[in-house]
């Protein structure tokens, strides 16, 4: 008799994701599907709105990652305008940019991933959490709260607001930088980098305790995509948009933004509103690629800077150029954070970061744009058209989680048969199936429940749609 | 001034709020509460445009008369007795503005007006934290065709007041209110385009005056709009000088 079993997510907010396991005649893993059931619709209701309200309306599509809609949408409107904005704005974008990313690594890696690092991933539930953690491993969990608020404090001092600033317009940006906001920035600096540098010690004393996982968490060849700066380093703001295959060796660059339909396909499965994008010449489904720090880190030769530099040496030594698991997106991201506090204080040190000329202004000079930028989870892509009075006909936007859709149905099939036995349910086998997922840092709001952990609820169904068990957790 | 009747150096007595006042016979009791520091709310009112009576937010009691009367358009008598704030009169003004958010699309977060709106303050001076009315959500046009400036019809409250500066202060007569009820809207000329409009002097007088995010700059984005108003007392001021 086959049997699924369906993980429900119900969540805080917005953001609703379920995971479904089809068990076979023998109890045995035969399919597993990662389903996003939330519908948000932001393509349609920015229709008749005027270009330069599109960052402020598409940093709403998330509370969790909204400066990187407004970086792609911001960049696709300045490629409407067919203007180069000024320099100065171009490094505080950056700078902004790359405090969401340190904000949002440290949350995805302290708060959510790391009790399932610190504690096991059979621990006690009940302790394995981001209140487990302020418990038994104080001064770790004091550090990503801190981490965290760096980035944040970067974003409210530039944006006036934590959480969706109006300040990243077409063009540019609102308002230039003060003195002494870049010097309340500067000041951080030592104390985030230590923190970073922390961190990446604790990590150390955990990383080689999950050989199961690291086998298991969608561990398997497919090609990595991302931005790449001209001259080969980490990028995230600007440059081409790079595939690389599963050694490193490069496939395909992007330099047209415009193009990008040739190189990317959007397939769309029944299950799940969450497009699978695939890289077109390989099609569907074998274009299968990942974004996201792992992928950045794979494409990129080096960082750059030197902390970053120094660790992603260990990293290479360690797993060699391209590991494939999934498992080391979690070493990437704490890399991540350490070059993004090192490249914020680069920017910051820029004789014309003061600079007030901080805006192009310009009427719209296509009818098409597309921006691109890299999210903490990965690319993003916002395309807009628009008609001759500027007001927005269509747009078309690729999620940095969707391309990570592919991927993520892989991995959790691949944890499922692995750690997944069809005739008793356990909280253990549960958790490896969410945290393969959590490995990718999906931009649900399921994945960052403040407990680090999703109120979930795992059915088995038989074919006949029977519930035959039900295991639960609040 | 622009009163419904003309003001005389005669001068009467009457009570607001239990205080003694006293104004020259022709005043409005909108103006002579405010003289006095009494805050009687307005939307569509504004000092030197003639008084429209449209919002309904600045409805008074009066005493011995069952009927609110709008304090805009009321003019003092000897001996009244006026009360402007009760809890009836409260109810109406929330639900009055709870109506206009309810009638079109307000999103202030993503409104390029954000945080320098006349509507928008007045839901917080009235306390609404929410509205009890469905939304309409009705279907309406962005108009962003001036090479200056755009109107949005999804933010107008219909107060008239840019229809009225452009007849009376620019003398332009652009603006007008075509249809009725939920369908009115503001048409430029024979309801075309804005930037079709043979009379418009692009003066940019009714966005200054416009309360909300319907009358706009092009080209500002989410919270950058801020209106200017102090040109109207201003024309007001000379204009009477001349008289
Ligand atoms: S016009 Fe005022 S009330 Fe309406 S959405 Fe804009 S800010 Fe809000
Ligand atoms: S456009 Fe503005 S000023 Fe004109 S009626 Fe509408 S809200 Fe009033």
């Amino acid at each position: 008799m086959n049997k699924t079993i369906t993980i429900e997510g119900v969540t805080r907010i917005e953001g609703h994701a379920r995971i479904t396991i089809q068990l076979d005649d023998q109890g045995k893993v035969c399919d597993a599907q990662f389903h996003v059931t939330q519908f948000r619709g932001f393509e349609k209701f920015v229709q008749g709105r005027p270009l330069t309200e599109m960052p402020g309306i598409m940093a709403r599509i998330c509370g969790i990652c909204p400066v990187s809609h407004l970086m792609a949408s911001a960049k696709a409107c300045d490629d409407l305008l067919a203007v180069d904005i000024p320099p100065t704005a171009n490094k505080l974008r950056r700078i902004m940019n790359l405090a969401q990313i340190v904000q949002s690594h440290a949350l995805s890696f302290f708060h959510l991933s790391s009790p399932d690092l610190l504690f096991g991933m059979d621990g006690d539930p009940a302790s394995r959490n981001i209140f487990g953690l302020i418990r038994d491993h104080p001064e770790f969990a004091r550090d990503g709260i801190l981490l965290r608020k760096f980035g944040q404090d970067i974003i409210s001092l530039l944006g006036e607001k934590k959480i969706h600033p109006a300040w990243v317009v077409p063009g540019g940006v609102n308002a230039p930088l003060t003195a002494q906001h870049r010097d309340l920035i500067l000041a951080e600096i030592p104390a985030a980098l230590s923190r970073a540098a922390r961190a990446l010690e604790y990590f150390h004393t955990v990383r080689d305790r999950y050989p199961a996982e690291v086998d298991a968490f969608a561990n398997f060849p497919t090609l990595f995509a991302g931005l790449i700066s001209p001259a080969g380093l980490i990028e995230h703001y600007d440059g081409a948009l790079r595939f690389v295959d599963e050694n490193a060796a490069p496939v395909a660059d992007l330099t047209d933004p415009h193009q990008y339909q040739s190189m990317i396909g959007e397939a769309v499965e029944k299950h799940s509103y969450l497009k699978s994008p695939y890289f077109r010449p390989r099609g569907y489904p074998e274009g299968i690629y990942r974004v996201g720090p792992l992928a950045r880190i794979i494409l990129a030769e080096r960082c750059g800077t030197p902390r970053a530099d120094a660790e992603l040496g260990i990293f290479r030594t360690r797993l060699g150029r391209s590991p494939q698991s999934s498992f080391h997106y979690h070493w990437a991201r704490l890399i991540e954070i350490l070059y993004g506090i090192e490249m914020i204080q680069r920017l910051l040190e820029y004789p014309d970061i003061l600079n007030t000329h901080v805006r192009s202004r310009a009427r719209p000079n296509r009818l098409e744009g597309v921006g691109i930028s890299e999210a903490p989870r990965g690319t993003l892509i916002h395309h807009y058209r628009i008609d001759e009075n500027a007001r927005m006909v269509w747009a078309n936007l690729i999620i940095a989680t969707g391309n990570n859709n592919l991927a993520m149905n892989r991995g959790v099939l691949q944890v499922a048969q692995r750690f997944v036995d069809g005739t008793h349910l356990e909280e253990g086998m549960l958790n490896r199936v969410e945290a393969v997922i959590r490995c990718f840092d999906p931009c649900l709001s399921c994945s960052t429940h403040a407990l680090g952990q999703m109120p979930l609820c795992i059915e088995l169904i038989n074919s006949t749609g029977e519930l035959c068990d039900v295991l639960q957790r609040d | 001034m622009n009163t419904p009747v003309d003001i005389t150096t005669e001068s009467i007595t009457l009570q607001i709020d239990d205080k003694d006042v006293s104004c020259r016979k022709g005043e409005t009791v909108l103006q002579v509460a405010r003289e006095n520091g009494i805050d009687i709310p307005t939307l569509c009112y504004m000092e030197g445009l003639t008084v429209w009576g449209g919002c309904r937010l600045c409805m008074v009691e009066i005493a011995g008369s069952p009927k609110l009367q709008a304090a805009c358009a009321t003019v003092c008598m000897e001996g009244m007795n006026i009360c402007t704030k009760s809890p009836r009169l409260e109810n109406y003004r929330r639900m009055i503005v709870e109506l206009l958010f309810a009638e079109r699309n307000h999103v202030c977060s993503v409104c390029v007006s954000n945080g320098h709106c006349e509507l928008q303050s007045m839901a917080v001076k009235l306390g609404i934290d929410h509205v009890r009315f469905a939304y309409r959500f009705p279907h309406l046009e962005v108009d962003n065709s001036h090479d200056r400036m755009r109107m949005d019809h999804n933010r107008c409250i219909l107060c008239s007041r840019c229809v009225r500066v452009c007849a009376e202060v620019e003398g332009a007569h652009t603006k007008d209110i075509k249809g009725r009820g939920v369908l009115a809207a503001i048409i430029h000329d024979l309801d075309q385009n804005w930037g079709e409009s043979s009379t418009c002097t692009s003066c940019g007088k009714c966005v200054n005056i416009c309360p909300t995010g319907a009358l706009t700059h092009r080209g500002t984005a989410v919270g950058e709009m801020t209106k200017k108003t102090t040109f109207l007392p201003y024309l007001t001021l000379m204009r009477e000088a001349q008289l």
